[in-house]
């Protein structure tokens, strides 16, 4: 016993020795510090790992896909198992990866340091929003390891009633339980932003990642119970036969996607969103320039959150919806195109003339820009009428929706990691071989995805486990496809283990590594529990950068380790 | 915070109106309206909904913000009805298409 304890005291002493300051990360230890943490910080960490868990999952049915449309024949898996892979990949990307992970990750660890606050409004609430999350996913995951769905990520009726034997009720109630763990942490975000800013913190000196998460937040709050309802009634009429969506009960099956839809369109901007506050940060800090037109940015999050729950019936334009509701639709669709423009013209322009890095966080906001235009553009192909009923339900489509979820959600994902990777850990990742993996998820992600939007416009369906053989050109696209998710995989292990190996090997971070204008980067790396050591009080206006050439005379600032001479200084240069 | 402390009396009349409504909805579930069904169902239901928001919520006794967000919610709750609408309301207007 008394032996456990001095190796419990000596790993301390080592922990302490590599910290030399109190931080959120060694300022308690055990397990329970982190199961029963109110933190903030550690709760967006225990975010970060699980989301990671459930991201590999959905790569995992992701690779099993491409596999076998590697070759024509349906030779891998039959048809049935071919309609789990997709459903299981889909549900576990788009539920418990994409929405959850920049919002409960960088948003949780990240929105009270930009305002200046100590934690979040309700820690208590943020915590249980982890738990329900979890619970959700592990009765969803569960779902999937007794035997699976195959309904599709969209729960279709009437495959997810009359015809599905497969575990909908229990996947379901996983996902209904998640939203809850959404509504939750939109809760908090608003409550929080509006009570409890530093002294001199106004609205308009938020960073712009504040009023992307708080658009983000209102639609977690307004849209989320809608999917939770509808699920409850697929739920009654599965047990119950209650007749809502089935024709023979007196119900209307397009009704189940006009509910779906109201929550799931404002839900890809529930995805979308915190990647543009992540990448307007990314854009102002390392092109050292004011964002070009903040209110412009800042007024466009909201409007997309509001418009986005207009224009759901674009899903629905071959499944005997009214076309004079399709016509209605299809406008507003053109219409909620244009916030999104507006941010990508102001990012663009807050480039011109700066003084631009080529570090990894840039790389992956310059992907961002690329890939979500190309994504952008071709939803608004999708939402003309004429051309929608020729590709829908094809790779078209399916092209359209990664370009947005995996070129524009990812990117801006992976670029906040490595951006407040030395704020979150206190040590730097190795850049070169993050600017090499950025490349190499970019060449991957366009090889993969790029073939998608020819096979869709030639016709390929999507959802089918084969297709034919006489079209050479066919299986030469399907080929590139599966060899770019390959080289995408890869991509995304490299940061993977550099992130693992940086916790432990890399070097130690400075306060401001960038150094960027934010309040995040005026307390050390990490921070301590209490976020700063004083409230701050803010007297400047957000993103006041100076070019490049101001660092030679103020520079990054030392850490803590620096500054006792435990390291050297930091060169960026030498990277 | 200053909480508003709702007399004991007023929850237990509220139940047993929402107790007397529910009665009520089955009753008129027995007769027929033809057309109204659908309105004195959903203005039974409505009713409700409104005794449990006012009172057990406590939205009656709440600040103007609270209110403020209630209404936006009925207002979200009437995008999703309209814009549905819109679809079953004129589905009829477009008759099949006969090719000659
Ligand atoms: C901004 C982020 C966006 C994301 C994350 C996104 C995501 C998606 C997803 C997931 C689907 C496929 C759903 C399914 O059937 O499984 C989809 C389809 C569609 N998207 Fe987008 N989208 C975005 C932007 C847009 C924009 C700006 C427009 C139009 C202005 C648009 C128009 C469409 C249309 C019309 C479809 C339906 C295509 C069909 O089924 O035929 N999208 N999108
Ligand atoms: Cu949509």
């Amino acid at each position: 016993m008394s032996n456990e304890l001095t190796a419990t005291d000596a790993r301390a002493h080592e922990w302490r020795s590599r910290f030399p300051t109190v931080n959120y990360l060694n300022a308690d230890y055990g397990i329970k510090s982190w199961l029963l943490t109110k933190d903030h910080k550690r709760i967006a960490l225990l975010y970060l790992v699980s989301v990671t868990f459930f991201f590999l999952i959905g790569g995992a049915y992701a690779g099993a896909i491409r596999l076998e449309l590697l070759t024509p024949q349906g030779d891998l898996v039959q048809s049935q198992t071919y309609n789990k892979l997709f459903t299981h990949h889909g549900i576990m990307m788009v539920f418990f990866f994409l929405i959850p992970s920049i919002p409960a990750t960088l948003g949780n660890f990240l929105v009270p340091m930009m305002i200046g606050a100590k934690d979040l409004a309700f820690p208590r609430i943020n915590l249980l929003s982890w738990y329900i999350y979890m619970l959700g996913g592990v009765l969803t995951f569960s779902a999937l390891l007794f035997g699976g769905v195959d309904t599709g990520w969209t729960f279709y009726v009437p495959y997810s009633t009359n015809f599905s034997n497969t575990y909908v009720v229990l996947a379901g109630l996983g996902i209904f339980i998640n939203g809850f763990s959404s509504i939750l942490t939109g809760l908090n975000f608003i409550v929080t932003i509006h009570t409890m800013r530093a002294p001199g913190m106004t609205w308009f000196r938020l960073p712009l990642f504040i009023w992307s998460h708080y658009a983000t937040s209102l639609i977690f709050i307004l849209g989320t119970p809608v999917i939770a309802i509808t699920i409850l009634l697929i739920a009654l009429e599965r047990l119950a036969h209650v007749g809502i969506f089935d024709p023979a009960l007196g119900g209307d099956p397009v009704l189940f996607q006009h509910m779906f839809w109201f929550y799931s369109h404002p839900a890809v901007y529930i995805m979308i969103l915190p990647a543009m506050g992540v990448v307007s940060e990314l854009i102002a800090t390392h092109t050292r320039k004011p964002i070009f037109g903040y209110s412009f940015v800042a007024f466009s999050s909201l409007a997309i959150a509001i418009f986005g729950f207009l224009v759901w019936g674009h899903h629905l334009f071959v499944s005997s919806q009214s076309v004079y509701a399709g016509m209605i639709f299809s406008l507003i669709s053109f219409v909620v195109a244009i916030p999104s423009a507006v941010k990508v013209f102001n990012w663009t322009a807050t480039m011109y003339k700066g003084s631009i890095s080529y570090d990894t966080p840039m790389l992956y906001a310059f992907a961002f820009i690329g890939l979500f235009t190309i994504g952008g553009m071709t939803g608004v192909m999708l939402a003309a009428l004429g051309f929608d009923v020729h590709v829908t339900d094809t790779y078209f489509v399916v092209a359209h929706f990664h370009y947005i979820m995996v070129g524009g959600a990812m990117m801006g994902y992976l670029g906040g990691l490595h951006n407040w990777w030395p704020k979150i850990t206190g040590r730097m990742y190795p850049e070169g071989w993050g600017r090499f993996a950025a490349l190499v998820v970019f060449v991957g992600f366009n090889l993969t995805f790029f073939p998608q939007f020819l096979l869709g416009y030639m016709g390929m369906p999507r959802r089918y486990h084969a297709y034919p053989a006489d079209v050479p050109l066919w299986q030469v696209l399907h080929v590139m496809s599966t060899a770019g998710a390959s080289i995408l995989g890869i991509g995304l292990l490299i940061p993977g283990v550099y992130f693992l190996w940086s916790m432990r090997y890399g070097r130690f971070a400075p306060a401001n590594p960038w150094p960027a204008t934010g309040l995040e980067w005026r307390t050390p790396s990490p921070p301590p529990t209490e976020n700063f050591a004083v409230t701050p009080v803010v007297t400047w206006e957000a993103y006041e950068y100076r070019p490049v050439e101001e660092m030679r005379v103020i520079g990054p600032g030392e850490s803590a380790e620096q500054a006792a001479g435990v390291q050297p200084p930091l060169d960026r240069a030498e990277t | 915070m200053s909480v508003h402390i709702v007399p004991r009396k007023i929850y237990f009349s509220v139940f047993a109106a929402l107790l007397v409504l529910t009665g009520t909805t089955v009753f008129a579930a027995t007769i027929p309206f033809g057309r109204m069904n659908d309105v004195v169902a959903m203005t039974i239901a409505v009713t409700k909904m409104m005794l449990v928001l006012l009172f057990f919520m406590h939205v009656r006794y709440s600040s103007r913000l609270i209110w403020v967000i209630v209404a936006s919610m009925f207002f979200w709750l009437l995008i999703l009805l309209l814009l549905t609408l819109t679809d079953y309301s004129s589905r009829s207007w477009f008759g099949p298409t006969v090719i000659t």
